[in-house]
Formats: structure tokens, C-alpha cells, sequence
């Protein structure tokens, strides 16, 4: 087994996961229960199919740096500054109480205090992965107990640095203490680095990469600008995560956010995964074998005890109880950090190799819990509390009415004309330098591709009333359409056609569209009237008498196109009953008709 | 101020007989503004500041239009709807037009002998012209007796060539600040 390489391993992984998620998330159990146990399964304690858990979780530990950079995506300053309270706030009261609570109760049943300060420090934490992967899943990230979670976890996620400075200073021989400023120094010097290269430098080298064109180099460059923050981030000691958030933060102002936030996805999916079967292989189930009752009752107990803290902490802060217990719930385990703050405490010697064993087997017992209370949440707690409250869409920003597609020629003419009455629109534009250009003028677009479902659900399609396809590439502009149809069906479209050609298919379709260049050639041909000496208000009437009867000979010719005699034919004959009409519209006419005009 | 603006409306200019000509008759008078609205405004889509503006620096409106339907064109009744504004012509603070003159133009296809009670349409022109004058009464304009072209169907070059003529003595008259009969026929009633 040491021998195997990096792709057998990759197979057993796959495997586990491919047989255990869907199994749990059919049972209803939910991917990350899955993930656990299909790691228990195959570490040492399980099939032994892999032996060095401890390796696959530092690596997997990206997952949740990548969790925190979408996470920070989401978040930009504005709505970070607006949640700044519960931050603060909620996150200092929790971890503070939590470790005052554990560490008082640890000291009451006579374990030696700075064990019981460690288990308070480690059990403060909650999973951010867990929480966050839990609430997506259940589409609760959005409601007010979901977003006092969210601001909790990233309290907890900055509190694990104070909280490692301080386990330095219990450590036996507390020696390095200047080594410590100037590593806090560093550490403030390069947070404030990635601020200002990711204000000010990003935007144009993703606009360069973007403009390259090609899908994989910036896939390659988003991977690359996570990896990088998280490795930098760890190279002066602070988490990862909190680097991979800091950068997710400065892009979520960016205009390739949901580009951005597409191209992660996936990748932060499988990590994360990778992440909780690592955990579920750490599980040292010769613990729960020999001392169950103190896994077991340790596990147990910090679960409770969090949820009742969590409970106060959120009646205290005004939740309501149907928000307080979704909060309290989705906290109430015991998080990864916890496993980094043992490790530290361990190796600065504060607590012995089998009071940490203790203590993990406990935290990976925990996060087994929580898929098992979110059930209790949905089927029991939920229903019971939730008494007719209006469904909540979300509080994403950024999702409007209107989606407009393709933010050139035509689209930015039907953009002002929409916001000019007051409607809101979400702009996707496939092209940077256009992009750039036009916020210059204020406005904002963002990259991306709309003929992928992913950035349809991202731009807000399930929400949305209208798209408007403005982009040139009819091809792609009628793959987007058949998209929306598919999966957005109550969203109505209203498209751009170029061609004639394209304009048969739309007819087939049934959308409404309109042909990109038409307005403006009927336009054209009405002004060349005019200064043909035609009176303006004829040359009008004619250039709307044609628009009719070429919309109604497109409608007409759409199911014959591909028969190229009738169509010609069928033309021809158009062509000569046009003649005829607007003969009789203009000078040549039979007075008669109209004799009341003298 | 100039001393009268000429709207003028008619859909179809280029089958027009009568209506050209009166207008023909009337253009380069010194003062008179003629404003074709058809040809201003072939999307229907009226400039309301600038038209009242014209209003403002005119002292006589006239409406020239063949009278279709015993109404205008569409489009000076679209003029009329957007243009005469709550608080610019009538209401509160309506006031700008109080004062100034009004009249109309129109041709007709019918004779005379038709406007009658005892004819094919029953009223008099002046009766059928009611709403206008009302309209204007509304606004605080002088109204005076239209400039009538009636069976134009039948109407010879030589009556036409009177008729247009006669139009330009009118409005050379308007000029002058002569006003014929003013009709606010409510007044006497």
C-alpha cells in the first residue's frame, strides 16, 4: 500500500465518495455525513485503504480556503462593513463565552486548567466548512440566521490567530516573544499588500488574462491567485482562509466575480470533499473502541453545551427563534481550526499526545452530529416554527428583473432605454476590453459566457423576468435561449437577430426578437426619402408599411426555408405586392379613397 | 412678437390641391410663421417645450387643416393634447395663451349648402366647430371667424385662386392687427 501513487489513491477516493454521497444524500443524511463516513470507511481504523490521513488533510485543507475565497466573493466591503456588527459582535461573545464557559467547567471536574483552556479554545470553533457546505446546500445561506452564522464562522476563522499567539505564550518555556511582533508586523504588512495589489493591480491583469480568450488560462489564473494568497498567508502563519476570504472580499467588487466564482466552484467542491473524508479517516476510532464513553459523552456534551450558548447568544441578539435555532444548529459542532489549535497546543507541548487524541476523536465525533441535527431542523424544528412566514428569495444583491446579455451596440441602447424607466439590470458581457470600457461610463458588467447554466443561476436567471439577448454570436445566442427555455421557463426572452436566417429560427422558437439591423436600415431608408424630396411624414408611413410586411412574410417563410425554390419564389411574389403598396400609399393612388383630405 | 403662427397639418401633402395652394399663397408674408406639423413631427412624437415656446412669441394662432371627419388631423389633435397644458394653457397658473387670437383654416369637401340643417351634415361649420372654439375659449384666446374653403371638390382653379388670395389678404390683415369678427358665440347666448 505505501507504494501506491497519487492516481490509486485518487481512485480510492473517487470511489468512496462516488458510492457514499449519493447513498446519504438519497437517506436524506446530506454530502457531508457522506463524505465522513466514506473516509472512516477507508482510513486505518476502516478498510486501511489509506494510511497517512494526516497528509491528504493539510492538503485538503485548500477546500476550505477555497470555501472562504467564494464566501468572500459573496461578501464584498459594502456588505462586509454592513455585517460588521454580528461580526464583531456575535463572533467576539461566542468564541469569548464559549471558552470561558468550557474551560470553567473543564476546571470543575478537576482536569488540570490549561487542558480545559485548550478544549475551550478548540471547541469554540465551529466548522466553517460544514456550516457553510450545510446551509448552501439547504439554500439558507441567505436567511438572518444563515448570514449570523456566516458572520460568526469568519469571526472565528480571524480569531484563530489571536488564539494561536496565546497558546505560544502557555506553552511550558514561553520564550519567543519579540519573534512574535515582528511576525505580527509581517503579517499586517502583507494583508495590507493583498489589499492594495488586489485593489489596484488585479482588475487590469484579469482583464488580460480574460482578453487572452482562452477558458483554461483563466481558470489556471483564478486557481493561481487563490493557491497563491493561501500560500502566502501561511508562510507568516495566518490561516489560509483568512487570506483566500481577504482576496475573495477585493474581488467581489470586480466585474469577474461571477466568472470567478464559476471557475472555483468545482474545485472547491471536490477539495472540500477530499477535506471531510480526511477528517472522517483522522477519526481514531480506537478511541471510540477503548473509551467510548468519553468520546461519546466529550462529543456530546460540547454539542449541547454549544447549542445552548448559541441559543442565548441569539435571543440575545434578536434572532428569531426560527433563525436562532437554524444559527444554533449549524454551529453546534466542533470545527477543523479546533484540530490546527491542538496540533499547536501539542507542539508547544500544553497538553499531552493522548489529551489531543482525546480531544479530536471528539471534534471529528461532533461534526458527525450536525448533518443528523439539521434533519431534526428540517423535519421537526422548522415546520414547528415557521408558521406562515414568506419564503425568503435570498438577500443576494445584484439580482435584478432584467438580465441583459451582450453589452454592445444594441444592448447598451436597450440597457439605458430599461434604466432610464426605472428598471434595474444585470448586465453579462462576454468581452473585457468592452467591459472596461463601459465602466468608465459607470457601468458595470460582468464577464461571462451566458450560454453556461452556471453563470445564468449566478446572474439571478431563476429570479429574473426578463433576459434580453443582445450578444452577436447568434449560434450561441440561440444555445442560451434553448438554455433559459430549459431551465428558466417562467423567465421571458427577448432576443437580437441578425440575419434573416436567424430570424427564421427565432420564429420557430417563438421568442420575440428583432433584427439587430432592421430599425436602423428602415430608419436609413426613411431619411433617404426624405432627402429624396419625399414629405417626412410619407417617407414614415412607407418605412412602417414595409416593417409589417417583412415581419409578416419572415413569420410567413420561417417553416419553408429550407426549400430554396419556394423561397425564392415565395420573395418574389412579396417583392411585387410590396411594389404595388407602397405605390398606392404614395402620389400614385386613386384620390378617391382618401378625397377628404383637400 | 410675431404676429401669427400657421400650424399646419395635413397627412398627405403631396395629394393635397387646395391646401397646398392656400399655404403657398401665405408663405414669405412678413411675420407669419407657417409650422408644418406632418413634417416636423412624421413620428407623431411632439417637442411640447419648443411648440410652446412658438406659441409664446406669436400673437395669433392659426390652425390650417382640411376638415376630415368634422375634426383636424391626428396629429394637431395630438398637438393640442400635449401641447395646451395643464398650468401652461388652462388651470392653475394657466395663463400664457390669455389674450392671444385664434382662428382656423379649413377646406372643405362638401359646398356650403351642406352645413345646414336642412343639408347631408345637419349643423352649421361654426356649429361643428364648437369644440375648437371652446378649446381656445378655454385657454383665453380670441376666437374669431374661421377662413372657410368649402366644396373643393368642385372648386375651380380660378374660385381656388380667389379663395387664396383672399387667405392672403386674412393673414396680411392678421399682420396689421386687424382681427376679423370675433365669435365667442356662448357670450351671446
Amino acid at each position: 500500500m505505501a507504494t501506491q501513487g497519487v492516481l490509486a489513491q485518487g481512485l480510492v477516493y473517487l470511489s468512496a465518495a462516488v458510492i457514499a454521497v449519493p447513498v446519504f444524500k438519497r437517506l436524506g443524511l446530506g454530502s457531508v455525513l457522506g463524505y465522513l463516513c466514506a473516509g472512516a470507511a477507508i482510513g486505518p481504523w476502516g478498510l486501511a485503504l489509506v494510511r497517512d490521513p494526516e497528509a491528504i488533510l493539510h492538503f485538503a485543507e485548500f477546500g476550505v480556503a477555497l470555501l472562504l475565497f467564494l464566501v468572500g466573493l459573496e461578501l464584498n466591503a459594502q456588505r462586509l462593513w454592513q455585517l460588521r456588527v454580528p461580526i464583531l459582535g456575535m463572533g467576539n461573545a461566542q468564541v469569548i463565552v464559549t471558552i470561558a464557559v468550557v474551560a470553567l467547567l473543564g476546571i470543575s471536574f478537576r482536569t488540570e486548567w490549561r487542558f480545559a483552556l485548550v478544549a475551550g479554545m478548540g471547541f469554540a470553533m465551529s466548522s466553517t466548512a460544514i456550516a457553510l457546505q450545510t446551509l448552501a446546500e439547504k439554500n439558507l445561506l441567505g436567511t438572518p440566521g444563515g448570514q449570523a452564522g456566516v458572520s460568526v464562522l469568519l469571526f472565528q476563522d480571524i480569531a484563530v490567530i489571536p488564539l494561536m499567539l496565546v497558546l505560544g505564550l502557555l506553552s511550558a518555556g514561553a520564550e519567543s516573544s519579540s519573534m512574535d511582533w515582528q511576525r505580527i508586523g509581517t503579517a499586517i504588512g502583507l494583508i495590507l499588500g493583498i489589499i492594495a495589489v488586489g485593489r489596484y493591480l488585479l482588475r487590469h491583469v484579469l482583464r488580460y488574462v480574460a482578453s487572452t480568450g482562452s477558458r483554461e488560462i483563466f481558470i489556471a489564473f483564478s486557481l493561481l491567485l487563490v493557491i497563491g494568497t493561501a500560500l502566502l498567508m501561511q508562510s507568516v502563519g495566518l490561516s489560509m482562509a483568512l487570506g483566500t476570504f481577504l482576496a475573495g472580499v477585493i474581488l467581489g467588487e470586480s466585474e469577474y466575480r461571477h466568472e470567478l466564482e464559476m471557475d472555483i466552484e468545482p474545485f472547491k467542491g471536490l477539495l472540500l470533499g477530499l477535506f471531510f473524508i480526511a477528517v472522517g479517516m483522522s477519526v481514531d476510532m480506537g478511541l471510540f473502541a477503548s473509551r467510548p464513553m468519553a468520546v461519546a459523552g466529550l462529543a456530546c456534551g460540547v454539542v449541547v453545551l454549544k447549542i445552548v450558548l448559541l441559543l442565548a447568544l441569539a435571543r440575545a441578539f434578536k434572532l428569531s427563534s426560527q433563525d436562532g435555532w437554524l444559527f444554533g444548529l449549524v454551529l453546534s459542532q466542533v470545527g477543523e481550526f479546533a484540530f490546527v489549535l491542538f496540533g499547536v497546543a501539542l507542539s508547544e507541548q500544553v497538553i499531552s499526545k493522548d489529551q489531543a487524541n482525546l480531544l479530536n476523536a471528539a471534534v471529528a465525533a461532533s461534526m458527525m452530529t450536525t448533518p443528523l441535527l439539521m434533519l431534526l431542523h428540517q423535519h421537526v424544528l422548522s415546520p414547528r416554527l415557521n408558521r406562515a412566514q414568506p419564503v425568503s428569495a435570498g438577500t443576494i444583491e445584484d439580482r435584478h428583473p432584467v438580465i441583459v446579455a451582450g453589452f454592445g451596440r444594441v444592448g447598451q441602447v436597450v440597457t439605458r432605454v430599461l434604466t432610464a424607466r426605472g428598471f434595474k439590470v444585470t448586465l453579462i458581457e462576454h468581452d473585457p476590453n468592452q467591459i472596461e470600457r463601459v465602466r468608465r461610463f459607470g457601468w458595470k458588467a460582468y464577464y461571462g459566457d451566458v450560454t453556461r447554466l452556471d453563470l445564468l443561476g449566478s446572474a439571478g436567471a431563476a429570479t429574473a423576468q426578463l433576459i434580453v439577448l443582445a450578444i452577436d454570436d447568434a449560434d450561441q445566442a440561440l444555445r442560451a435561449a434553448r438554455l433559459i427555455r430549459e431551465h428558466f421557463p417562467s423567465v421571458r426572452l427577448v432576443v437580437r437577430a441578425q440575419s434573416r436566417t436567424d430570424a427564421y429560427e427565432w420564429v420557430e422558437l417563438g421568442i420575440p426578437f428583432v433584427r439587430e439591423t432592421f430599425g436602423s436600415a428602415l430608419t436609413l431608408a426613411e431619411r433617404a426619402l426624405v432627402s429624396m424630396g419625399v414629405p417626412a411624414y410619407s417617407a414614415k408611413r412607407a418605412a412602417q408599411q414595409f416593417q409589417r410586411h417583412d415581419e409578416a412574410l419572415i413569420e410567413s417563410l420561417a417553416s419553408q426555408r429550407h426549400d430554396q425554390k419556394t423561397l425564392i419564389s415565395a420573395n418574389t411574389q412579396a417583392r411585387s405586392d410590396l411594389e404595388q403598396l407602397l405605390q398606392s400609399e404614395g402620389g400614385a393612388r386613386v384620390s378617391d379613397k382618401e378625397a377628404g383630405w383637400h | 412678437m410675431k404676429p401669427a403662427l400657421v400650424l399646419y397639418a395635413h397627412p398627405n401633402p403631396e395629394e393635397s390641391r387646395v391646401n397646398r395652394q392656400l399655404r403657398a399663397a401665405i408663405e414669405g408674408i412678413e411675420g407669419i410663421t407657417v409650422h408644418d406639423l406632418y413634417e416636423t413631427y412624421p413620428d407623431f412624437f411632439i417637442d411640447v417645450p419648443r411648440e410652446q415656446a412658438l406659441l409664446l412669441e406669436h400673437q395669433a394662432i392659426v390652425f390650417q387643416h382640411p376638415f376630415y371627419w368634422y375634426s383636424c388631423p391626428p396629429l394637431l389633435k395630438e398637438w393640442m393634447n400635449r401641447v395646451l397644458e395643464y398650468g401652461f394653457a388652462y388651470g392653475e397658473g394657466g395663463d400664457k395663451l390669455h389674450g392671444k387670437h385664434f382662428l382656423q383654416a379649413i377646406t372643405t369637401a362638401g359646398p356650403e349648402a351642406r352645413y345646414r340643417r336642412e343639408g347631408i351634415n345637419h349643423f352649421t361649420l361654426p356649429e361643428l366647430l364648437r369644440p375648437f372654439e371652446q378649446s381656445a375659449h378655454l385657454c383665453g384666446l380670441v376666437t374669431h371667424a374661421p377662413f372657410v374653403t368649402c366644396g373643393v371638390k368642385s372648386l375651380s382653379d380660378e374660385a381656388l385662386r380667389e379663395s387664396a388670395s383672399s387667405y392672403r389678404s386674412l393673414l396680411a390683415d392678421l399682420t396689421a392687427g386687424r382681427y376679423p369678427p370675433a365669435t365667442n358665440t356662448f357670450e351671446e347666448a
